[in-house]
């Protein structure tokens, strides 16, 4: 509910209380959806990753299923970023995509990296060996969310915009800020009840898998 | 409309519409355990409805 009232107060905010950009005007308005989108996918991949390394560190294997449904919302929230990156492309540069933009192309990399570890997850027999495997497959992908950060400003002769940098004030007022916030926090809450309900639903699908075969 | 306009309410919907489909597919997947968990209770009511009327298991029966 706590999502569903952010997004819904970010959505009026975004259209109906913050100003046009300068130099972007309306279309700038995707901002408020696309970056607080890409900022909870690297949340969720990070939180992945912590959960990996719980698992690495204590051998828990409750952790395994924690990492592996974060990865699973942390997708979901890549293919937005992807989706709305590509619409504020086509509506800033006129291209959907430029294979030119390190940043661009990072996510995308990012993006495909824990995609390939669902092949990896299912390619091995469940168990520990399977949990560790996936753990650190996890730990080598969060390696890519700084770099994906930072290649912004890493890159040179980029068109990407920058909007955060060592001086917020000057790319951002008060009212935007404020209206990004209200976002993140609804993306982020959305996240933590998408990812509460994935593992209440995975854990009560593996109890049922072993209630089943201690019946059978 | 304006062009603008159009792709920014297409990336606000495509949101929308991601999650929608997301809660759909969960949905789901709530029927199937529900569907299993019935099942299962039906497997175990089976089960003890069998060793009730005395009927004992093969590796129950004494040598």
């Amino acid at each position: 509910m706590a999502a569903l009232a952010l997004l819904l107060a970010g959505l009026a905010l975004a259209f109906y209380w913050v100003p046009d950009a300068p130099l972007e005007g309306f279309r700038q308005r995707i901002f408020y959806i696309h970056v607080p989108v890409a900022l909870t996918a690297y949340a969720c991949f990070g939180w992945a990753a912590w959960k990996a390394l719980r698992l690495l560190s204590t051998r828990d294997q409750r952790y395994d299923l924690e990492s592996y449904t974060a990865v699973h919302i942390g997708l979901i929230f890549g293919i937005l970023t992807l989706v709305t990156g590509s619409i504020w492309a086509r509506t800033s540069w006129g291209v959907w995509w430029s294979w030119g933009e390190r940043q661009l192309v990072l996510f995308l990399v990012l993006f495909l990296f824990y995609s390939a570890y669902f092949m990896l997850r299912y390619s091995v027999e469940p168990g520990p060996r399977r949990a560790s495997m996936s753990a650190v497959y996890t730990l080598f992908g969060v390696v890519l969310i700084p770099v994906s950060f930072l290649a912004i400003r890493l890159a040179e002769g980029l068109i990407h915009p920058v909007v955060f940098d060592r001086d917020v004030g000057s790319n951002l007022a008060g009212s935007q800020l404020l209206t990004f916030v209200v976002c993140l926090g609804g993306t982020l809450a959305l996240a933590a009840a998408l990812y509460g309900n994935e593992l209440v639903g995975k854990r009560v699908d593996e109890r049922l898998r072993e209630l089943r075969e201690a019946l059978e | 409309m304006t062009s603008a306009e159009r792709y920014v309410t297409a990336a606000y919907l495509v949101v929308l519409g991601v999650v929608l489909v997301y809660l759909v597919i969960y949905a789901f997947k709530l029927a199937r355990l529900e569907r299993e968990t019935a099942e299962l209770a039906e497997l175990a009511r089976r089960g003890r409805g069998g060793s009730e009327t005395g009927a004992a298991k093969p590796e129950e029966v004494p040598r």
